[in-house]
């Protein structure tokens, strides 16, 4: 179970933003340049530090969504009211403002190229971006392990990555699963994560899949749950879970 | 002072002297774990403290239940920056549970249902200073929170407070465990900012 070593001072490193795109209404991709970046693997996150003119600091964690391009890291924000770096980043916060990152962080929740095993992702809400990371780390390097993507969200104005989603891309299978509100023209009724569509989706259990599981706690927890129902080995899931739980 | 980044002007002002630097504070109890939950019943329940010379002696969840236990009420402090005020517990001194084991040990290693470990000076476990919980808020500890029973290690990053704890084993080397094996600090200290190998 041993992950990425990390030798030396996670330093704390400039990076200023290059581009934002807009993800839903309240979510965006921050696209920063940071010279010198060592690169990272799909999974991984890093911790971003914002400074105000009297000193004050805030930090908060946030998955890396893309493979890096060079010097280019990309992070995908969603507004969180209240939220006081949340909010800066997805408001104010423009192009060639600095902020301070360190990283890459985390060792376990990383799918790596080399990886042949078949990969179950599956997201709820904001959970797909450590996800889509993967699934863009798999195109960049040409890998033909077999992805699969089960995505939970309210509505499909919360959809992230919609027009990189859309483009059919041999080897990844992907399933919406819609809680409040169906797209247009589809068939159903929305309905929550369930151990049919689970079932289906997944790998069978002698496919020896890796099982990827991000979003808010109490998903996280079903998911799992409903994987360990289906017989699959508990080592074969990994999780990464935000938000509060219950209580 | 890092770089400034212009407009942001911060609300969660740092005022509260029990908040340490980098943390916020939460009214919400974030999960955080490698894993699926794993679903210990207590009837399978067993805890066992292991000495470097291999002596073990252990307990099955009525005996736990039997031994002396304080409710306690504590800071906690987690890695990813939430910090929770005044979280009340209850559970056993990890003193009660060595008792007289002839151990020399500098070090423990928490090992817990679902393979995680994290490793400790035995010196921070001791003198009041660490538990293993079986209650939080006044209700039995939830499967997602570590229940039926973790260890909790308040002066520490909440990692170090590894859930579903199995065994405590009393060693004299320091290996690093889960997460100090992918870059988290050896120690964890809150108030030092001890995050990652090397701060």
């Amino acid at each position: 179970m041993a992950g990425t070593a990390v030798s030396g001072r996670l330093a704390w490193q400039v990076a200023r933003l290059a581009a934002i795109r807009q993800e839903t209404a309240t979510a965006r991709t921050l696209v920063f340049d940071i010279p010198g970046w060592p690169g990272h693997l799909a999974g991984q996150h890093v911790d971003v530090r914002l400074t105000a003119a009297d000193g004050y600091t805030a930090q908060r964690s946030y998955s890396l969504a893309a493979p890096a391009e060079g010097g280019r890291v990309e992070l995908t924000v969603q507004r969180v009211p209240g939220g006081e770096v949340s909010e800066h980043l997805t408001g104010p916060y423009a192009i060639g403002d600095p902020v301070e990152i360190r990283g890459p962080i985390g060792g376990w929740f990383v799918w790596r190229p080399a990886d042949r095993a078949p990969v179950l992702l599956v997201a709820g809400g904001a959970g797909i971006v450590p996800l889509m990371a993967m699934v863009r780390a798999r195109r960049a390097a040409g890998s033909r392990a077999l992805f699969r993507l089960v995505y939970s969200l309210r509505t499909p104005d919360e959809l992230y990555y919609a027009d990189e989603l859309r483009k059919p891309y041999a080897g990844l299978d992907i399933t919406y699963v819609y809680t409040r509100e169906m797209p247009e023209g589809r068939a159903g009724i929305p309905r929550r994560l369930d151990v049919a569509t689970l079932n289906s989706a997944a790998w069978p259990a002698d496919f020896e899949a890796t099982s990827y599981i991000c979003g808010p706690t109490g998903f996280v927890e079903t998911a799992a749950d409903i994987l360990l129902s289906l017989g699959r080995d508990p080592r074969s899931i990994r999780t990464e879970r935000f938000g509060p739980s219950r209580d | 002072m890092g770089v400034v980044t212009p407009g942001f002007t911060g609300r969660a002002r740092g005022d509260n002297p029990r908040v340490p630097p980098g943390q916020y504070l939460t009214e919400d109890f974030p999960v955080l774990s490698v894993g699926p939950t794993p679903r210990v019943t207590t009837r399978q329940w067993e805890f066992a403290v292991v000495t470097e010379h291999g002596e073990r002696r252990s307990w099955s969840w009525p005996e736990l239940l039997a031994l002396p236990s304080e409710k306690f009420t504590v800071d906690i402090h987690c890695v990813t920056q939430w910090s929770k005020l005044d979280t009340r517990w209850r559970g056993v001194r990890v003193e009660t549970l060595i008792g007289d084991l002839d151990t020399a040990a500098d070090y423990a290693m928490a090992h817990c249902y679902g393979g995680y470990t994290t490793n400790l000076p035995l010196a921070d476990l001791l003198d009041g200073q660490a538990w293993i919980a079986y209650e939080y808020g006044g209700k039995p500890l939830t499967p997602e929170h570590g229940g039926p029973a973790r260890l909790v290690v308040p002066h520490l990053y909440f990692w170090k407070s590894a859930k579903w704890v199995r065994e405590l084993r009393l060693t004299g080397k320091d290996d690093p465990g889960f997460w100090e094996t992918a870059g988290y600090h050896d120690y964890g200290d809150p108030w030092r900012e001890q995050r990652y190998q090397g701060d």
